[in-house]
């Protein structure tokens, strides 16, 4: 019954989306103000019905109603209850439901907070947003309805895979899915633009936080996902490379170079169209990012749906929405008038080259997943496009980027002083070279490049805190003086500082642990040692320990650091009942210096135990970057500029408005 | 200036051939790189005794198409593909030799003793050595060898359905050559 | 004979059966056990797809595992070894795809990227300054500028 409901639900929400789509653009184009409210009432509507119908189809897993197919096919009754939920999207229909319930949530968003929006361009949002609704509605409602039911009932289910029963993956694709369709509110904002023949700086205000929560939640996700693989998977490595990471990381990239370049936007009305085509890019690559997924068009090992019938859906779909953009971009982004002026060497150029380096970043990652299926297709030859490649590239890139990130911020608008910033930063120049000739002297005999980025990671870090430094006037006026000049920041600057501050972290973390990680492997009986570096481990005793839907055998090991720090580890590896699949929980020792990561493996033998031990340097400092950049967005969203409405004022206005602010707060700080 | 507006357009029509294309595609499926070239050395021993079971010098019948059957009694999909290679086995001008790939001889000869033994040899790679010099990445895999070369590659079990539109039009076309 | 032999297969078996791979014949030499897991990175895993042959349990893995070691121990250079490997499973062994012509696009492709996005960017830049800046407020105009703004502020 309640599936049917959810079903009933779904229809309705389809039937809402059509009339979110037609109204608002119907009226917007017609500037009658009667049909375009129409549309917000449609988006509130449709996100009800969904939202109902999501919880329909999660009330079936909760009861483990195995009367629908796919709770038959992906849940089992023994399963914790966080893990009955994260399933209702472990699956291909369960997550097009998610994405969809989703899309509908930011169409009521942008319903609500968009009420001090231009009404034509909020109804030509919102109707935008249910175009694309509408092709995910229907292509769960043809090709894969989540509430089918099942004409023989099971007694029980098929469980879900073990590897995803794990806090880290439960809210994994939750986070990732409201990136990417958060970066729908973007795209919608760019087609409506288009449409209207129109960008100024007040555009690029109302669709900056839209594109950062969308970074934020982006963000979150991704690096849920690699913390997942770092310590489910046991090999002790957070990004491989895999096209579904890719799918992930592209639209990261591109909405982080679309947060840049509104910024421009924002500020000297110029780079718009470039912005607009940015903003289409993002969400193309989230469509694409769902369609790697699903279609099996490219081998994944974490593909778990492939369909080829879903593909060609999908694929035309994809046809429509980013072919459509780029045509409407085509015909209609000669409209777009450039505006300000700017030096070449000031902030503005900065984040243009800032531009520059992410994008050819995100077409790196994309061309380098899509090589091989273009050689297949091309050429008729096989061919991988691996972690080295993605590395090799990376490693390049990173160092313009870097060097770029690191100056830029220091940067005035308009026009910088360059001679007046290199005298600033040379003792932190200094200081980074000193680092890569210690480092390179430490890891004599090692390779030259890991020194090099190691270095660049600390000018971004040093750049940024002096950058920070400068505008508080530390150490120039009272600290005092200094402390409530920080505390009077105004909260975008503090999510610049925080993001790059961030970014430097993640990246000194990635260099160290991807450089000079050490790894040791042994079969030992209990009793026996392995050693890793100057650290011993010891294998005291295995037990064997009951979970409410597993059996596992548990290490019991003693971990005796170089520096004589003795603590315990315990390993488990485990079994699911549902399925005959073996999963590691590796023990992880965390610490500033480095994370112990031990695994240990099943043998038939009863005495016999495989232990494998990776010592990854610096290895939480990737996720500590992560937080740190997460934070600074989060800040950065409360800010209150974002928040004003400023509907149909003037626009010059609008700019002084937003001077005539940060200036008081200036004078605040006096 | 008009191109450059049309550049994305152009950009992705091109993506969406490809991913056409791809869709048809099936990125599982690793060809060994041998194909259109001569097989490699090898000897195995037999599955029961001593000496010589197969050999490469079992690749050079003239005017015979020799079909090289990869399996195991462990694989699954080696049970579905039995009964074509039974079919392939009767077939005239053909000649079918089994490797066993990885696995233990007498569970080798118990699987022959349940399902047939459709094999005129039967060779055991007991290492699975032999089966990474022909590019093999699993089991069943079966190659057509005419003249000593590799012509074509089967990947995966012969599916009933396969055999009339995949395997026959394979052996057809070597038959061809065999007359000429 | 037989019960002689049945421990000694269930040991060999055991030996092959750990679930996290653990490879036992890794090599004495720590340098060249360095540089065969430096070639094992290179190295796809075929039947896992998406993994380097040091990060898989499967079986054909561990084949190509001890194969590297093999050919890293009887003094084989990197290119004789990517050779052997390639010669059977084709470029698709390659995590890092070799520089030919069907690769021009992946390897030039960032660079040419970079020079045309660069160029494209210099362009930009240097028509958005085509303009003298003006003049920049001397202290009188600016502590009046923020009066101003300061009492409409207010």
């Amino acid at each position: 019954m309640i599936a049917e409901l959810g079903h009933y639900f779904l229809i309705l929400a389809l039937g809402l989306t059509f009339i979110q789509a037609i109204f608002p653009l119907i009226g917007a184009s017609r500037n009658d103000g009667r049909i375009m409210m129409m549309g917000e009432s449609a988006a509130y509507g449709q996100f009800f019905f969904c939202l109902l119908a999501f919880l329909a189809l999660t009330y079936s897993y909760i009861i483990s109603d195995f009367s629908v197919a796919v709770v038959a096919r992906n849940s089992h009754s023994l399963k914790p209850l966080l893990y009955k939920i994260s399933g209702v999207w472990g699956n291909h229909e369960g997550s097009v439901l998610l994405w969809v319930t989703f899309l509908a949530l930011f169409g009521a968003m942008v319903a609500y907070f968009g009420r001090n929006l231009p009404k034509t361009l909020q109804a030509r949002v919102l109707g935008i947003q249910a175009l694309i609704g509408l092709g995910f509605y229907l292509f769960m409602l043809l090709t894969s309805n989540p509430f089918d039911r099942l004409v023989d009932v099971p007694f029980e289910g098929n469980g879900l895979n073990p590897l995803l029963q794990d806090p880290g993956l439960a809210f994994h694709p939750p986070f990732l899915y409201l990136g990417y369709v958060g970066l729908s509110v973007a795209f919608s904002f760019a087609i409506a633009a288009l449409i209207e023949g129109r960008v100024d700086p007040s555009w690029a205000r109302w669709v900056r936080p839209w594109t950062l929560l969308a970074w934020v939640f982006l963000t979150i996700g991704i690096t849920l996902g690699s913390w997942w693989a770092y310590y489910e998977l046991g090999w002790g490595g957070w990004w491989g490379w895999d096209p579904v990471e890719n799918a992930s990381l592209m639209p990261w990239l591109v909405a982080t170079a679309l947060l840049h370049s509104a910024i421009v936007v924002e500020k000297r009305d110029t780079l718009k169209s470039w912005t607009i085509l940015l903003a289409i890019i993002a969400f193309s690559f989230s469509l694409l990012g769902t369609f790697i997924v699903r279609s099996g068009i490219i081998t994944s090992v974490h593909a778990f749906a492939t369909d080829p019938e879903r593909g060609l859906f999908i694929l035309i779909f994809l046809a429509f929405v980013i072919g459509g953009s780029f045509l409407l971009f085509a015909l209609r982004s000669d409209k777009l008038q450039a505006g300000g002026l700017f030096a070449p060497i000031s902030r503005e150029s900065g984040l243009v080259l800032n531009n520059l380096f992410l994008s050819v970043a995100a077409a790196v990652v994309f061309y380098g997943t899509l090589h091989p299926l273009i050689s297949d297709a091309v050429f008729g030859i096989k061919s991988s496009v691996g972690a080295p490649f993605f590395n090799t590239i990376f490693g390049f890139l990173m160092i313009p980027l870097v060097m770029m990130m690191g100056l830029s911020v220091h940067f005035k608008w308009k026009r910088a002083d360059i001679k007046g910033i290199s005298q600033r930063l040379t003792a932190i120049m200094g200081i980074s070279l000193l680092a890569v000739v210690m480092t390179f002297y430490i890891t004599y005999g090692g390779e030259i490049m890991p020194a090099i980025w190691l270095g660049l990671g600390l000018w971004l870090l040093l750049s940024t805190a002096q950058e920070l430094a400068g505008r508080i006037k530390l150490f120039k006026v009272p600290l005092k003086n200094s402390l409530q000049r920080l505390m009077h920041q105004p909260r975008a600057s503090w999510g610049m500082s925080l993001g790059h501050f961030g970014f430097s972290i993640g990246l000194i973390g990635i260099i160290a642990t991807s450089s000079w990680s050490i790894e040791a492997q042994k079969v030992v009986r209990i009793g026996e040692s392995i050693d890793i570096g100057d650290n011993t481990l010891t294998l005291n005793d295995v037990i064997a320990v009951a979970g409410p839907n597993y059996s596992a055998v548990r290490g019991i090991i003693t971990v005796q650091e170089k520096n004589g720090k003795i603590y315990m580890a315990y390993p488990e590896s485990r079994t699911y009942v549902a399925s005959p699949m073996t999963t590691t929980e590796g023990a992880v020792k965390t610490s500033l210096a480095g994370d112990f990561f031990i695994v240990i493996g099943e043998a038939q033998n009863q005495d016999n135990w495989g232990i494998r031990v990776y010592y990854k340097p610096m290895q939480i400092w990737l996720w500590i970057g992560a937080s740190i950049m997460v934070l600074g967005g989060i800040i950065s969203l409360s800010d209150r500029r974002y928040r004003v409405g400023s509907p149909e004022g003037n626009k010059t206005n609008e700019g002084k408005k937003v001077k005539r602010k940060s200036i008081g707060k200036k004078n605040h700080a006096h | 200036m008009l191109i450059k507006r049309f550049l994305p357009l152009i950009i992705f029509a091109g993506i969406f051939v490809a991913f056409m294309v791809g869709l048809s595609l099936n990125p599982r499926e690793i060809p060994s790189a041998l194909i259109n070239k001569p097989a490699p050395e090898f000897s195995l021993p037999p599955l029961k005794g001593d000496g010589v079971g197969l050999s490469s010098e079992n690749l050079n019948d003239k005017d015979t198409i020799i079909i090289i059957n990869f399996f195991a009694s462990w694989c699954g999909p080696c049970r579905v593909e039995h009964p074509s290679l039974n079919q392939l086995s009767k077939l005239a001008g053909v000649k079918l030799y089994g490797i066993a790939y990885k696995d233990d001889p007498k569970n080798s000869l118990s699987f022959l003793a349940n399902y047939g033994n459709p094999y005129a040899k039967v060779g055991a790679d007991l290492k699975g050595r032999n089966a990474i010099n022909w590019g093999v990445t699993g089991t069943p895999e079966t190659f057509f060898v005419k003249d000593g070369i590799i012509r074509y590659q089967h990947i995966g079990p012969i599916h009933d359905m396969q055999f009339d539109t995949d395997i026959m039009p394979i052996i057809n076309k070597l038959r061809q050559e065999v007359g000429s | 004979m037989r019960y002689f032999l049945f421990p000694l297969i269930l040991f060999f078996l055991s030996m092959n059966a750990f679930a996290i791979g653990v490879d036992k014949d890794r090599l004495n030499d720590p340098l060249l056990e360095a540089r065969a897991q430096q070639m094992m990175k290179q190295l796809r895993c075929l039947v896992c797809q998406n993994q380097s042959i040091v990060d898989s349990d499967a079986g054909l893995a561990e084949d190509l595992r001890a194969i590297v070691r093999e050919q890293v121990m009887a003094g084989k250079s990197d290119p004789e070894i990517i050779a052997f490997m390639t010669s059977r499973y084709g470029d698709w062994v390659l995590l890092m795809p070799p520089f030919k012509m069907t690769t021009l696009f992946l390897w030039l492709g960032p660079f040419i990227l970079l020079l045309v996005g660069g160029f494209l960017v210099f362009r930009y830049v240097s028509m958005h300054k085509s303009t003298p800046e003006p003049r920049p407020l001397n202290a009188d105009e600016e502590k009046r500028l923020n009066q101003i703004l300061k009492g409409s502020h207010k």
